[in-house]
Order: structure tokens, then sequence, then C-alpha cells
């Protein structure tokens, strides 16, 4: 409901809160130094997405998802539920997979970002997502690119990965048109090649 | 009209020919699939590839310069009267541009997140601290959440004497002039028939229960999502709809707008299920905030609300008593049911007790019990779902009953050929012969196999066309309204006119999600492909024909001599004669050639046909088999395996309605095992409002699903396809629950089949009140 902010929570607790690299599913964990006290105004940052630098400025309650999306227009990253629960806003940060909306985006620093809109290596798609087309491992596609994102760095460190390992990556992924089994099969494939 | 011999049957088992009346301006017959090039091959998705690099649009990504972006402020009671509401200081907030009170003064709110007032403003954070200024003196009511406690005399009603609920659910017709009693609307008893006394004296077997269906709410991942954009000479949405068409046209009479002034676009679109059928109060809301503040206004829901205010699959409670002969003839079925769609009315059960087996006798009482909760909409199945898991679990007592297998009683009562395939397929898929006798497996994992069956209605949508565009370059550009929830319908138009064209899908541009192309068919009802493959092939048929005629004296021939295929137009007795399609485009009088076609009737008639809506002769279906592991120690349930061995015309594109069947599986196990609106009825709240405890299938509870699907021709339209979508959802969680009966020897008659529901049916735990 409207009454209560988590938002304004979230920004009020942000000198404490925090988010490090994940495998499998997506979670919370507190982060160790204590930056200075900043905001409530927005204030400039630097990040590095896609491999490039992008100056923008992120209020100090505004989700790393948040900032992809708006000032940095790369909407690709979806928000299902807003809270950590459905992993459609994965992306990486130093190569391994976070949840973009329960990260801050004034607590990324100088971390690596890459998004879905930088998976590709210009025109050469990269393999997750050729299996993702060629099994059709998407209805809506909602779901998609925060998949292929989990799925590909899974591929990244794992080249080989079982059914299991797979289940394992995507775990904590929802997707409600029911994308799974083509996912799992398109993961197999790719493996395979 | 002319005479054309159809396919009819099922390819592999039997095919004969069937002779229709067929408009001139149509195609000739379709062969079976196997003769076709591209029609009913596993086609890739046409943008697959913008879906996995993140390129494709949705109406969450719309942005527009000046763009506001507005919440919604939203009951935190489940019923008040609004005594004083007052936003001056939420539109003196620096940045708010707009507010719209919602619920005056004296306004009455029915449930907890019924809207109260909605706001746009510069930022997200600027509407949203505005909401928090608005100030509303609630004065509380009497409320009941439970649809049990709903129906005692002494409840808290949910309209007063004088007060009426909206009697509308999309499309669907809901039975008008119905008594309300309390919180009780109905009985509706449409489908009866014969004499229910005799057809239980004549009965020499009955079984008799009583069945629980919970709220499912809908869940699409791309929320409900609006960017509306009001200007003096007109008004652009773009929305996250399964109809651009009925929304514009509830948009022109919502705001006295022509047709020809409101445009609805969508491009990708992230989910519906049934939810997002309609312009909804929040769309309305999206537009008066745009008129007023004279800029876009871009809306999308929280999760929460989607959960409270977008919609649900009713819950139910059922009795089923079905009376039969020791030789399985059924002779009667009486059916009575409550339901409760919240605030609003449709919480029946559908026709699925009434139509699907043979029997003389049928008596049905369906009502309606108000709630103070969110309004129900149709979801996938909608009445069926929740019909077939009382009816399916039913005929498999009555067949443990009169002491035969399942299959065998079903092979008695269903009439329907292309059923009885599927379960002989199904049987043999599932390894039937195995199954043992209820409660027979050794040790705490019990295993168990189960089926039920399928039942939908073959809808057609007559207020459905396409256009089909040939340009001097050789491109060509299929032009529709029509939306894509994720099922593939772009794709498969552009297979047709491939198919028709002599081309390959990708040579085949198509444009929908926009109602500046011809209105297509809402997605919705399993019905989009049924409507608009047909009148698509026309018009691709239709430019096949004019280009031909502006062809064929290049070629010194008859346009009748020539044909299209493998990107060439050639004379058909000597191929090496002809050209390529692109050269013969070239030659084009004019910059470009149009065909648009509308759905014709289908060629046999209909069963029913009222407005827009048709229903064909005959139903589509299936048939699911699961097999389950029970732990008996902890209670949990797990699905190792189903297969679902469906139907639905001709199949279009064997791999996207293999992912959609999946989907309707995995829904169906969710239904049947995890999903459930949880009410607080001390507080009216939902209390499982989001994605951690309102438990959706992940990757873990996804067991292998095979996918059968039968070619089933019918002669009935230019493509002789119909729909999947529903139908792979219905028999899901009946199947699960006659496996797991199969599994432990009890009967679970209520979902969802927790793992406390098991223990407690199995005397580990006392029973649920």
């Amino acid at each position: 409901m409207t009454a209560v902010s988590r938002r304004l929570f979230l920004g009020g607790a942000s000198v404490a809160a925090g988010s490090v690299a994940l495998i499998g599913e997506t979670r919370p964990v507190a982060a160790a130094d204590e930056p200075p006290i900043v905001g409530p105004m927005p204030l400039p940052i630097t990040l590095t997405v896609n491999g490039v630098a992008r100056d923008t400025s992120a209020a100090p309650n505004a989700t790393l998802a948040e900032v992809l999306r708006g000032p940095l227009d790369l909407t690709g990253t979806k928000i299902g539920c807003d809270r950590g629960a459905c992993s459609a806003c994965t992306v990486w940060l130093d190569g391994a997979p976070v949840a973009s909306c329960m990260m801050l985006a004034i607590d990324v620093g100088g971390r690596a970002v890459t998004t879905i809109e930088g998976l590709a290596k210009g025109d050469t798609l990269h393999p997750v997502q050729e299996a993702f087309i060629a099994h059709d491992a998407m209805q809506c596609g909602y779901c998609t690119p925060g998949m292929v994102m989990s799925c590909a760095a899974l591929l990244e460190r794992m080249p080989q990965p079982t059914a299991e390992d797979v289940k394992t990556a995507i775990s904590g992924h929802v997707c409600r048109c029911g994308s799974y089994p083509h996912v799992v099969e398109a993961m197999l494939s790719v493996g395979k090649s | 009209m002319h005479t054309e011999k159809f396919p009819v049957g099922i390819a592999g088992v039997a095919l004969t020919e069937i002779e229709r009346q067929v408009p001139d301006d149509e195609p000739p017959p379709l062969p079976v699939n196997d003769a076709l090039r591209v029609i009913g091959k596993p086609v890739p998705r046409q943008d697959a590839r913008a879906k996995v690099t993140g390129a494709v649009r949705f109406t969450v990504d719309v942005k527009l310069p000046g763009m506001l972006h507005a919440r919604i402020l939203r009951s935190p009671l489940p019923h008040a009267r609004v005594q004083a509401i007052d936003a001056d200081a939420a539109a003196r907030q620096p940045g708010v541009r707009a507010v719209l009170l919602v619920a005056p003064k004296d306004a009455v709110l029915r449930y907890v997140g019924a809207p109260v007032a909605a706001v746009a403003a510069t930022t997200a954070g600027i509407a949203e601290t505005a909401l928090r200024l608005i100030h509303v003196d609630y004065a509380p009511l009497p409320f009941i959440v439970d649809l049990d406690a709903a129906r005692r005399p002494n409840a808290p009603t949910v309209y007063q004497h004088g007060e009426s609920p909206q009697l509308a659910v999309a499309e669907i017709p809901i039975a008008q002039n119905l008594a309300i009693t309390g919180n009780i609307r109905g009985p509706e008893t449409q489908g009866s028939r014969g004499d229910i006394e005799q057809g239980f004296a004549r009965a020499e077997i009955v079984v008799d229960g009583e069945y629980r269906t919970q709220t499912q709410t809908h869940c699409c991942m791309e929320p409900h999502a609006i960017v509306a954009d009001w200007r003096p000479d007109g008004l652009t949405v773009w929305m996250s709809t399964q109809f651009t068409a009925g929304v514009r046209r509830e948009l022109a009479e919502s705001f006295g707008l022509k047709l020809s002034q409101v445009r609805v676009k969508v491009a990708a679109m992230g989910g519906g299920f049934g939810s997002k059928s309609q312009l909804g109060a929040y769309g309305r809301f999206a537009v008066m905030l745009s008129r007023e503040a004279r800029a876009p206004v871009r809306l999308v829901l929280e999760r929460d609300e989607e959960h409270l205010d977008t919609g649900n699959r009713p819950a139910t409670w059922q009795r089923l008593r079905i009376g039969a002969l020791r030789d399985g003839t059924l002779t009667a079925i009486s059916l009575q049911e409550f339901g409760t769609a919240g605030v609003g009315v449709g919480a029946g059960v559908g026709n699925f007790a009434q139509a699907l087996y043979t029997c003389p006798n049928f008596s049905a009482a369906q009502n309606d019990v108000f709630i103070n909760a969110g309004r129900g909409s149709p979801m996938r199945g909608p009445g069926n779902t929740p019909g077939a898991f009382a009816m399916e679990q039913a005929i498999d007592e009555l067949a443990d009953k009169i002491g035969i297998d399942p299959l065998a009683l079903r092979e008695r009562i269903d009439p329907s050929p292309v059923r009885r395939e599927e379960r002989r397929i199904g049987a043999e898929r599932i390894g039937w012969e195995q199954r043992h006798k209820p409660d027979a497996g050794a040790g705490p994992i019990k295993r168990g196999i189960g089926m039920a069956q399928s039942l939908w209605g073959a809808n057609v949508y007559t207020n459905a066309a396409c256009e089909v565009r040939l340009q001097r370059d050789g491109s060509v550009l299929v032009l529709s309204s029509v939306q894509d929830l994720g099922t593939g319908i772009g794709t498969i138009l552009a297979q047709v006119v491939a198919e028709e064209l002599g081309l390959q899908p990708n040579d085949i541009t198509v444009h929908i999600g926009d109602t500046d192309f011809p209105a297509g068919p809402p997605s919705w009802g399993s019905q989009t492909t049924a409507s608009l493959t047909p009148p698509t092939r026309s018009a691709a048929w239709q430019i096949r024909q004019m280009l031909f005629r502006q062809v064929a004296p290049r070629l010194g021939v008859a346009p009748e001599q020539l044909i299209a295929q493998d990107g060439r137009i050639a004379v058909r007795d000597d191929i090496s004669r002809g050209m390529s399609f692109r050269e013969a485009a070239t030659g084009l009088r004019t910059d470009a050639i149009s065909a648009t076609s509308a759905r014709s009737d289908d060629y046999g008639g209909f069963r029913r046909h009222a407005g827009d809506s048709a229903g064909a002769q005959s139903d589509i279906g299936g048939v699911q088999f699961a097999a389950v592991a029970v732990d008996t120690e902890t209670g949990a349930i797990r699905v190792e395996r189903v297969v679902a061995v469906h139907d639905c015309g001709r199949p279009m594109n064997p791999r996207l309605i293999e992912s959609q069947v999946q989907g309707g599986v995995l829904m169906g196990i969710g239904y049947a095992l995890l999903e459930q609106r949880i009410m607080d009825q001390h507080t009216g709240h939902m209390v499982n409002a989001n994605f951690e405890q309102y438990k959706l299938v992940g990757v873990r509870e996804t067991p292998p699903i095979e996918v059968v699907l039968l070619e089933n021709y019918q002669g009935q339209s230019a493509t002789d396809a119909y729909g999947i979508a529903e139908p792979s959802n219905i028999a899901t969680a009946p199947a699960i629950a006659n496996a797991v009966f199969n599994a432990i020897g009890v009967r679970l008659r209520e979902l969802p089949m927790t793992p406390s529901a098991v223990l407690a049916a199995l005397g580990k735990l006392p029973l649920r009140s």
C-alpha cells in the first residue's frame, strides 16, 4: 500500500544497505564499509555500464534498476516485484548476477554493471541468447532479460552445466508464462555446443 | 459462394473429406500440415531476438517528453464510507500537476485496495509523497471477506439495499435479473435439462462430494500499465492490454471521442491471462489525469496493487452429485455452487459439468457471493478450471465406486472421438498399464498416476480483420490491431502469409498492436488464432491473385496458370518459366497493392453467434495425465511428470503451442499445489499481496512435460485453426488430484493441496475447521 513507503525506509537505511554478488538465488546481503550520509537531494554518480562510464545523478534512495531504466534509458532490465522476489531485474555486477531492484545506485561505486543490452558483442549474440531463440525459451518476454542474464552468468563460469545447475541458477526467477522447460532445454543445448 | 472439398478428421487416425460452401473471395482449402511448407512448422518466434536482447518495448518502457508519473491512493479498510477527503495539500505540493478524487465524500469503499484518489506529478517519488498528503476520514463499516461466513443470514452485507453491484465481466455474458438476498446473488440455473429427480431415482450408484477452490491471482510479470497522452486533437494511449480495439472503443465512449480520435498501441505485452481485458478504472484515471495536466501520464501498478485490484480467479464451493447405472451410464448430474468474485460477479464454474459427458438429466444452481475483496475477472479457463477440479474427481470417484478403470468409464460416457484418441495416446505415454491400486506403494513416499479431461469452447471473434500489403520492392506487410500477449500471434500471421505467397516467414513484416490498423480480435477466450488467421490468409490470397493478374501478361500466360513458391512466381506446368517474387513485385502498377479481409462465419456455421462473439460447432479440449509422489511424512506433493495431449484444430506452430501448453500446465500446478490469496478475517487485508508469500511455480516445481498435439481438421475456415490457451490449464489440477488419490488412497477435495491438507487427509493433523 502507499501509506508506508519501503523506499523511504530504504533511503533512511541506505548507510547500512548494500548488495553483493549472488550465485543462484538473488538475495540482499549487508556490506561492510560505512559511506557518508547523503541526500535527500539527487547526487552525481558515475556508473560503469556495459563497459562505458556514464555520468548521471541519482537520489540516495533510487535503486540501480530505476537508474538503469530511467536516466540511463536501458529499459531492457525489467522490474517485476521491486523487492527481490522475482529476479526479473537481474544484471551483472562485476560479472555476477544481482537483483538490481535490491541495490541502491549510489552503492554500486566503480563496479562493472552489465545489463541485457551489453550482453551481445555487436551483432553477435551471446550463445545463451541464441539458444533461447532456438528453443523458444520465452513467451511474453518480460522475465526473459533477467533469465538470460542469470543463465549467461552460469555459462560463463560453467561451460557444461547440468539441468540441476541450470535449475539452481534460475531458481529465483519467476516466469508466469511457464518458460522454464524451454529455458532448461536451451541451456543444455548450449552446453553441448 | 462455391463448393470446396476439405479434409476432416484426425490426421494419422481417420481423415475423410467434406464439402463446404466457401465465399468467392476466400482461398481454396489448405491440405493437412504435412503437405505445407510453413504452416504447422516450428517457425521461430519473430520477436525472439528483440526479447533476448532487451530491445523490445513494453508499455512500462514507453517514455514521452514531459511525461508525468501517476500513483493511486487506495483504501486501507475493507469497507468504509468516506466522511471527508482533503487533497489541497497534495495539490499544492511542488511537482504535482493533477489530483483526481476518485472517492468523494460519502463514497463507499468496499475492499482494501479500492481506489480513493490519483495523483500525477513530475516524478513517481513526488506522486507518492503527495498521496500521503491526502487526508481521508474513513467511517469503517462492517465487512466480510470469507465465502462461507458471507453466506450466513446475519453476515454484514457488501451491498446495502438500493445499491447494486456492477454486472459486467469483460464481454462474458452474465445473467441479469437474478435475485440478491444478503450477499448471495442467484441461483443461476442455465443449462439445466431433463428431470433430475427421476435421474437420481434411476441411479444405481451415487457419488456426492463437496469441493473447494481458492482465489488465484493472475500475477502477470508486466504489471498493468498505461501511458495516456491527451491532446486537443485526440488521445493516444499505450497500454498493456489484451484488446487494443476494445480499449479504443471504451475510451471513445467514456470520453466522448470519435474512434478516429483515439489510438491505442501496445508493442510487447507482459502477460494478461484474462486480467487485462478492459480499460479498467486505472486506465480511466490515467487519461483523466493527462487531460487535466495537459501532459502524458504514465501509470504502472505496483505488485501489491496487482494482487488487490486487477482481478482474480474467483474462489468456489461446489457440491456435485452424480447418479449412474452400474455399467457407468450417467443418469443425473446435480451441481450446486457458491463462488465469490469479491465485490463483482461471474464466480460460476462454467459449462464443464453440464457439457463434458452424456447425461440426460442435469441441474445447476450457481450463485455469486459478495465479499469485501477485489473484483474477480476472467482467468485462463474461467469457470471451467474450478469446475473441472470437482467434476473430474467426481467421475474418478464414480469409476472407483463402480469398480472400473477411470479411462474405461470415460470411454462409455464421453462421446468425443477426439478425446478418445487423446486418452489413448496419453495413457500409452504415461504408462497407465502400470498404474497400481490406490495406496499400494510401500514406504513413506507414495506414487500415483491420474488423469483428467479438458473442455473449452472453440471461440471465434467475427469482428476481426487484417490487411496484407505488397510493396513494389517485394516487401510484404501484415497489419492488424491484434496484440501479442506472448503467444506469438505475429509469427503465426507471418507463417500464414508466407505460405500463401511462397515466401519464408522472415520475408514478412508484421505490424500489430496499433488501432490505426484494421481491428483485430481480443486475445482472450483462446480465439485469437481462430479469429485472425483465416482473414489473414484470405487477404494474402487476394494479394496473390492481384499479383498474378499483373504478372501473367509478362509471362504470356493466364493468371490461373501461375503459382507462387520458393520465392518465385512461375508457370505451373513449367516452373523454369517465371521470375523472382521481388522482380514480379517490381512491375506493379502502383507502389503497393493492399487487401483487407474480415473473419467470415465458419463454413459449417456456428453453434452460437451474438454480437461479435461466436462459438464453433465443436469444442476444443485435451486430456492430461500426471504422475505424482506424495511424501506421507511431510505431506508434500511433487508432480514428477505430466503428459498433455491437446487439440486446437489445425496446429499452426507446434513450437509456440508447446510453449503455451507447458505454461498452462505450470499455472495448473500452481493452482493445484501452491497459489492462494490469503485474507485476514480480522482486518480484511490480503496478507500475501507479493511474490514471496503468494507462491508461484518455479523451475524447481517444474516436472518434465510432454506435449502431444492432434491435428483435428473440421473444414471450418481458411486455416481451420482454433485455440489452445485455456484448455491447457483446465485439466491439470484435477489430474494431479486424481493422481494423489491413486498414490495415498485419500481424496483431496480442496485447493490448494498443501502439505498440511495432505497430512490432515491422512489423519496426521487435525482437520481444519
